[in-house]
């Protein structure tokens, strides 16, 4: 055909592809152990922590026991927010990535140093934020609402961090750029478009934080400024963190469309949608932030109105992958024998601890959808808005959609990057159905609490004068929840220490990749091209956030002092 | 562009040269995007489902007037508890029958007034604001639900239908002792004396 002289002439313009050798594979093996093992490291911590607040809340006060390294409810709370919502995520993101995008393009990474550098600064950062934080010197929350003032190294820290994470993002982006001048006219690989997309995405969602920490909130810490603006700071911080909850979300989401099938037999539903999903991602996921604050002084109730129907459009692609990822297991086990309209689930590779770990991260993320949508429903918003709803909302979420997740392609990628069996299989089984058990309780006592009774979130519910013996039975449902998971929890880590020190295996373990199932099918030219919809999403931000910024930073008053109150 | 120069070139040939001409399973121009007959009546059953959510909070708001804060004022937070500011001495004031305001300052870790008393029926605009950090302010069984950030006055506004107490509860996390911060509102049912002076 002349279709394919044509491919031969591009070719021979074209650089010659790159092979992938032991040795680059060793390379960005160890940037992913490495990466990995850290946000495990810090999961640990972060979910001992955990469990103390879901007892403390039935009256059983564990923090008598660790002084003085948990000062406070509050001092343990900040740690467990940071080393599990911003530290296992972003390490164990950044790891995953880096051992999926090689694969995905059979080729090097194409600046090896880069990705190296953006591991040092992100552990650097890691290593500047623990100190004021393990010392109860920030003890600010995750969201370190300005004008509560942490040590300096606090906001530096976190910020290297991220910078790191861009680095990473970089490195990624040059790799697939060297892969398509090589490839021209070639679709770019699923599982390395999706990995560069969730990184684009962050790219734009972190400018946010990034101003605030450098504009408002290092100057002010440093003492080069007397006071701050804390509305700016909140809204400059929300920019920031919803974009977030994607950014642990879409990871999940690779591995649900290009990897999961591939565990139960099944193949990608639909590749064109798989894509069109993260497009719009990508497109839709930073200018939602005003549905953090629909309840914040300051902010008109249109600009808010808008990003409810900002965000109301987002739910399309998470409706979107709930049909195309079912419809890819559905096709595994059907051709396993599955039958009838719900027989088929029975079908499913449920003896697999990495397959059932997500396909209940999934079941439990139908219920964080719902309540997302609840939550973003503008004045709804009133009813749950900062009770303990909240926190029931995303530890169904992030807490369960993401980390299960990652959870269960631990199971494949500990043995993947160690050459080691995974340690008692049996044991990783029961550690997914505990966390399943443990998160549905507990997400479904914190919901009730909040939308009933109204209990506030992030608060030492145990001590609080208010309390209603009315709370005690959901508090008691949320003990037993937490209980789960701390059993879950050392199973968990019984499972990947007994991996890192089982005997080597001479069965290599592959990245699993589902083919799509109808692979003749072509893709759209504007379902592989990056600008319309890098050009979409800044035009949108700039619609959705640029008149209400300029207002706040034209408006800028720097008259809040700041205060250490813990 | 070949258009112009070629117009009647044959469009196989065209095709031909076009670099990216369909390519079993790979790129292609006229690719269409295909939606599977069931993906596609599930996509309408999620239209479906999100138009009448929207169309709820459009009705609730617009219609019944369940609205959001908004932007209402600035004040210096160094300058709350000055003279002449409404902070300064914070309470519960009359303003027509059944018409009252209530100010309310915030600050580590109180809110003041901690108590007031108001008759039921009463209709209460709310004003908030804070001397420090970040505070919340959150009536039990209302819609109050807002945040108080220093710098900014919040406003809400509440009819009291029902008797009893209400509690304020302080939902943003204010420091080390913020799980005791709230303060209490009681909805007085009217004695005889106030119900037959109300009548007279």
């Amino acid at each position: 055909m002349a279709v394919k002289s044509m491919t031969a002439a591009d070719n021979a313009a074209a650089p010659v592809p790159v092979p992938l050798t032991e040795q680059d594979l060793a390379v960005a093996d160890r940037i992913a152990g490495t990466s990995i093992f850290l946000g495990a490291s810090a999961l640990l911590i972060g979910v001992t922590l955990g469990v103390m607040q879901g007892l403390e809340h039935v009256g059983i006060n564990l923090y008598k026991y660790v002084q003085p390294w948990v000062a406070t409810y509050y001092h343990g709370l900040t740690m467990h927010g940071v080393l599990n919502a911003l530290v296992w995520t972003t390490f164990f993101i950044v790891g995953f990535f880096t051992y999926a995008i090689v694969r995905s393009l059979n080729r090097p990474l194409r600046y090896p140093w880069l990705n190296v550098l953006g591991l040092l600064v992100m552990v650097i950062g890691l290593l500047t934020a623990a100190v004021p934080m393990l010392t109860n010197n920030a003890s600010v929350l995750y969201t370190f609402y300005p004008p509560m003032k942490a040590d300096w190294s606090c906001y530096l820290g976190l910020t290297l961090v991220v910078v790191g994470s861009w680095m990473a993002g970089w490195g990624y982006f040059f790799t697939l750029y060297a892969w398509r001048k090589e490839h021209p006219g070639q679709k770019q690989p699923f599982i390395a478009l999706t990995v560069s997309i969730t990184m684009a995405m962050w790219q734009l969602a972190t400018l946010g934080v990034a101003a605030e920490i450098l504009f408002l909130l290092l100057p002010w810490s440093l003492g080069l400024v007397q006071g701050t603006d804390p509305l700016l700071g909140r809204t400059l911080f929300w920019f920031f963190g919803h974009p977030l909850v994607y950014f642990w979300l879409l990871p999940a989401y690779v591995s649900w469309y290009a990897m999961l099938p591939a565990q139960t037999g099944g193949k990608l539903f639909s590749e064109q949608l798989a894509r069109l999903v993260f497009w719009l991602f990508l497109l839709l996921s930073t200018p939602v932030g005003f549905h953090h604050q629909y309840t914040d002084p300051g902010i008109p109730q249109a600009w808010k109105f808008l990003h409810t129907t900002i965000t109301f459009s987002l739910a399309f692609p998470s409706f979107l992958t709930a049909f195309t990822v079912v419809a890819s297991l559905e096709v595994g086990a059907r051709a396993l024998g599955g039958k009838g309209y719900f027989g088929w689930i029975r079908k499913l590779n449920w003896g697999n601890p990495s397959y059932a770990a997500q396909n209940l991260a999934m079941i439990l993320f139908v219920f964080g959808g719902i309540g997302g949508i609840t939550n973003a429903s503008f004045n709804l918003n009133l009813a749950v808005h900062n009770t303990i709803w909240i926190p029931g909302h995303f530890h169904l979420t992030v807490a369960s959609a993401s980390t299960l997740t990652f959870f269960g392609i631990l199971y494949w990628l500990a043995p993947a990057l160690t050459k080691r069996k995974l340690f008692a299989p049996k044991l990783a089984l029961a550690q997914a159905w505990t966390w399943f058990i443990g998160m549905l309780l507990m997400g479904n006592a914190l919901h009730l609490l909040g939308l009933h009774f109204g209990a506030p979130r992030r608060t030492m519910l145990g001590s609080a004068p208010y309390a209603s013996p009315d709370w005690n039975p959901f508090l008691m449902e949320s003990a037993v929840g937490v209980t789960f998971l701390a059993i879950s929890a050392t199973l968990l880590y019984i499972v990947l220490i007994g991996t890192l020190f089982n005997k080597k295996s001479d069965v290599e373990v592959k990245m699993p990749v589902a083919e799509p199932l109808n692979p003749s099918q072509s893709i759209p030219k504007w379902l592989d091209s990056w600008t319309p919809w890098v050009f979409g999403a800044v035009a949108l931000v700039l619609v959705a956030y640029g008149p209400m910024l300029y207002q706040l930073i034209r408006d800028i008053e720097l008259t809040s002092p700041g205060w250490r109150v813990w | 562009m070949s258009e112009q120069t070629n117009p009647i070139e044959d469009p196989v040939v065209e095709e031909a040269q076009d670099q990216s001409a369909p390519v079993e399973g790979g790129l292609s121009e006229d690719a269409h995007l295909h939606i599977d007959k069931y993906e596609s009546m599930w996509l309408k059953i999620a239209f479906i489902i999100m138009g009448v959510f929207f169309l709820s909070v459009i009705v609730s708001s617009f219609a019944i007037g369940i609205q959001l804060p908004g932007a209402y004022a600035r004040i210096d937070p160094t300058t709350v508890n000055d003279p002449g500011s409404p902070f300064a001495e914070p309470g519960l004031r009359e303003l027509a029958p059944g018409k009252y305001e209530a100010y309310y300052r915030a600050q580590i870790w109180q809110f003041t007034p901690r108590e007031i008393h108001v008759p039921l029926g009463a209709e209460v605009s709310f004003y908030v604001t804070s001397q420090d950090v970040m505070h919340g302010f959150k009536i039990s069984d209302t819609n109050v639900n807002v945040m108080v950030i220093p710098g900014q006055v919040s406003t809400l506004k509440h009819t009291f239908d029902k008797p009893g107490e209400y509690k304020i509860i302080c939902h943003e996390y204010c420091g080390q002792l913020h799980h005791t911060m709230y303060a209490q509102i009681f909805v007085d049912e009217p004695t005889e004396e106030v119900a037959s002076g109300a009548q007279n």
